[in-house]
């Protein structure tokens, strides 16, 4: 529908859970350090899919790396045009890469449902995570997100019983995002033994490719959650690093999102 | 009539039928929350409506509010204040009496039989004056449970004696720097802490915000103050006020008094808003009359904002009504034209504290003093047969330092 991205949204998610081994998405916040830079260095070391954070003031399903990235990022002024450029930007550099943005409610809704879908269409974003619209307040956006071929892309955590996941994953596209602790973003890791679990618990219900994420910061972490799942999220361990290295953070990231990538693609 | 005609829950003549079953007032309200949390606010709902049904539940709940709390609250006529303003005669809804000295007691003891008929163990809660910190706290000793209570550290600065009283009662306060430490920086603290541990934790809300149900039960619980008054103006004057007045925050102790007249025609009603430094500037705390609708801790609302979403930080020299947000049911009586909402500035409201200090000899607490502020403007165009009936929700002895420190005495 644009004529700089022949690639369908759908196309490009699908390819990405495709390939033989599982995904490494990995997550920064958007106007946090030279976000243009710091996004080829994940694609370099081999990040299958950009999740890329809107930046807003009340992040409240995040924990202190990820708030403190969100602070940073707005304190510099980053608006939502800005975030809109670093998407179109970063899609005409890779155009097969699929990016999808993570964030809020409020931000995306703003200038009503139709504006955000089509602006991010426009931008070439793949999905759209929104932490705090649930299945029973889709009417606020996924409606826009599905008719601009935007996947919106749903959360399932250790709490959402058997009677729950039908409705979670109905209208859920691209790939289910599994939040692994009952918790905020960057703390403790789960046992894998629950994650296992649950994996194939959502599994049962759903065809869609299921992503996990929530605690994992090391190569070995996300190579035993590659083992049983189809994606591995990663994000506060890489926003550290935006925070420790300043111009620096590239090469850091690059790095670390090369080992991850090397133990997923050991795992099996 | 026959019974197909039978006008109640449904009745879409009422003001007072909202929320819809998915938490919708009007497009306000819903359930606005990460996925971790969905299936503990359904269960919520769920017991709600068992503890709704339970006569035990009500029973309990009024013993506690007549021999704990001290209601029925006085409903009082000020006399010197009304011959002061020289319009009409200006009742008082005194539930600055209450044990803990404000309203906020009366939807904690709501909550707290809610947490422990679902078998919760430890109470979390967010504080902005310390008044709902201090009520959570002493609920949670009266019932023996642990009790965490988020409090931005500016609040924790110039709220020191609710700080010490939270204390004194077995709480544990745990102040918060993000943002600019106040209110809504707790409530993200707060919603934080529950997400982590939602298998043995209660959020006692304090305003009537928040994901369904928490803006009906809020609301329910704190309607007791409307329906004593309701039933007191009919016994002391044989008619119901012609205009209620209440100061507004997230909205709880406008909502409870509100909330009984919705439907009675007759009764105007005025919800007061903090104007700051003046609603043209940045420095206010005014949601509805400076806002727009947007998602903020649950709920659909309106709040401060900027053009992109981003939440702006309230200002008013009432850390109680220093949220950039208001309860959804707020924001759907204005829309629809009920209430009508006004707002007053720090200057006016430090203005009728101190009138009501000499006047009548009761030391309001900063919030409540909005309304009476509101009140001084609009009685004296009234007749002198009007009535006009303001929520007194809270007393003013922690205040008295910022009041001090504003009329530059060092005490």
């Amino acid at each position: 529908m644009n004529e700089t991205d022949p690639m369908s949204t759908s196309t490009r998610l699908s390819n990405a859970f495709a390939k033989p081994h599982p995904a490494l998405v990995c997550f920064l916040t958007a106007g946090d350090g030279d976000t243009a830079a710091n996004l080829d260095a994940l694609v370099a070391g081999g990040a299958d899919v950009i999740e890329l954070g809107m930046p807003f003031t009340d992040p409240m399903a995040d924990g202190p790396a990820i708030q403190q990235a969100n602070i940073r990022s707005l304190g510099k002024g980053t608006t939502t045009a800005d975030v809109l450029r670093i998407a179109a930007e970063f899609r005409a550099r890779h155009p097969d890469v699929p990016l999808v943005l993570m964030g809020y409610a409020n931000p995306m809704i703003r200038r009503g449902p139709e504006w955000f879908a089509s602006a991010a269409k426009g931008a070439g974003v793949d999905g759209v995570i929104c932490v705090d619209i649930p299945p029973e307040e889709d009417d606020a956006l996924g409606p826009e997100l599905r008719a601009a071929g935007i996947a919106p892309i749903r959360l399932a955590t250790p709490t959402t019983d058997d009677k729950r996941l039908p409705a979670v994953v109905e209208g859920s596209q691209g790939f289910l995002y599994y939040v692994a602790v009952a918790g905020i973003t960057g703390m403790q890791q789960a046992a894998i033994e629950s994650i296992e679990a649950n994996v194939s618990r959502i599994k049962r219900a759903t065809d869609i490719p299921v992503a996990v994420g929530f605690g994992v910061r090391t190569p070995e972490q996300a190579g035993e959650i590659a083992r049983v799942a189809d994606g591995v999220v990663v994000g506060s361990a890489l926003v550290d690093l935006v925070a420790e290295h300043g111009t620096d953070a590239p090469a850091k990231l690059r790095e670390l999102t090369a080992s991850l990538a090397g133990a997923i693609r050991a795992a099996r | 009539m026959g019974m197909g005609m039978a006008m109640t829950e449904t009745n879409p003549n009422s003001f007072r039928n909202q929320p819809d079953d998915r938490g919708h007032f009007g497009d306000y309200g819903g359930r606005y929350v990460a996925e971790t949390l969905m299936p503990l606010v359904l269960e919520l709902e769920r017991e709600y409506r068992k503890a709704q049904a339970d006569p035990e539940f009500q029973r309990e709940f009024d013993d506690l509010l007549e021999h704990y709390v001290g209601r029925p609250s006085p409903l009082y006529h000020a006399e010197r204040l009304t011959e002061a303003l020289g319009g009409a005669q200006v009742w008082f809804k005194r539930d600055e009496l209450n044990h803990t000295g404000a309203h906020k007691i009366n939807n904690c003891i709501g909550q707290i039989l809610l947490a422990i008929r679902m078998g919760k163990t430890r109470i979390i809660a967010e504080t902005g004056a310390g008044q709902h910190g201090v009520a959570t706290a002493t609920v949670c000793a009266r019932f023996g449970l642990p009790c965490v209570i988020y409090m931005g550290a500016e609040d924790v600065r110039r709220q020191s004696p609710n700080v010490f009283r939270m204390k004194l009662l077995g709480a544990e306060i745990v102040p918060v720097t993000s943002g600019r430490g106040t209110l809504k920086d707790a409530m993200n603290e707060g919603l934080r802490d529950w997400v982590a541990n939602v298998h043995d934790t209660f959020y006692i809300i304090g305003t009537a915000a928040g994901p369904h149900p928490y803006p009906e039960l809020v609301r329910d619980f704190q309607s007791v103050i409307g329906r004593e008054a309701r039933q007191q103006m009919q016994d002391r004057i044989g008619r119901l006020p012609d205009l209620l007045v209440a100061a507004i925050g997230g909205g709880s102790n406008a909502l409870g008094l509100f909330h009984p007249f919705l439907d009675d025609p007759d009764v105007k009603m005025l919800g007061v808003e903090a104007a700051g430094h003046g609603l043209d500037g940045d420095e206010h705390a005014a949601s509805l009359l400076g806002g727009f609708p947007g998602v903020l801790h649950g709920n659909k609302t309106y709040l401060l904002q900027d053009e992109d979403g981003q939440i702006t930080e309230g200002h008013s020299i009432s850390a109680g009504l220093d949220y950039p947000g208001i309860g959804p049911e707020h924001a759907w009586l204005k829309d629809s034209g009920r209430v009508e909402y006004t707002a007053v500035t720090d200057e006016e409201a430090l203005e009728a504290f101190q009138l009501l200090c000499r006047t009548e000899g009761i030391i309001p607490a900063l919030e409540p003093s909005h309304a009476i502020a509101a009140v001084a403007k609009v009685a004296k165009d009234m007749p002198k047969d009007s009535v006009i009936l303001a929520n007194l929700c809270g007393r003013g002895d922690k205040d008295i330092f910022t009041v001090a420190e504003k009329l530059g005495v060092e005490i």
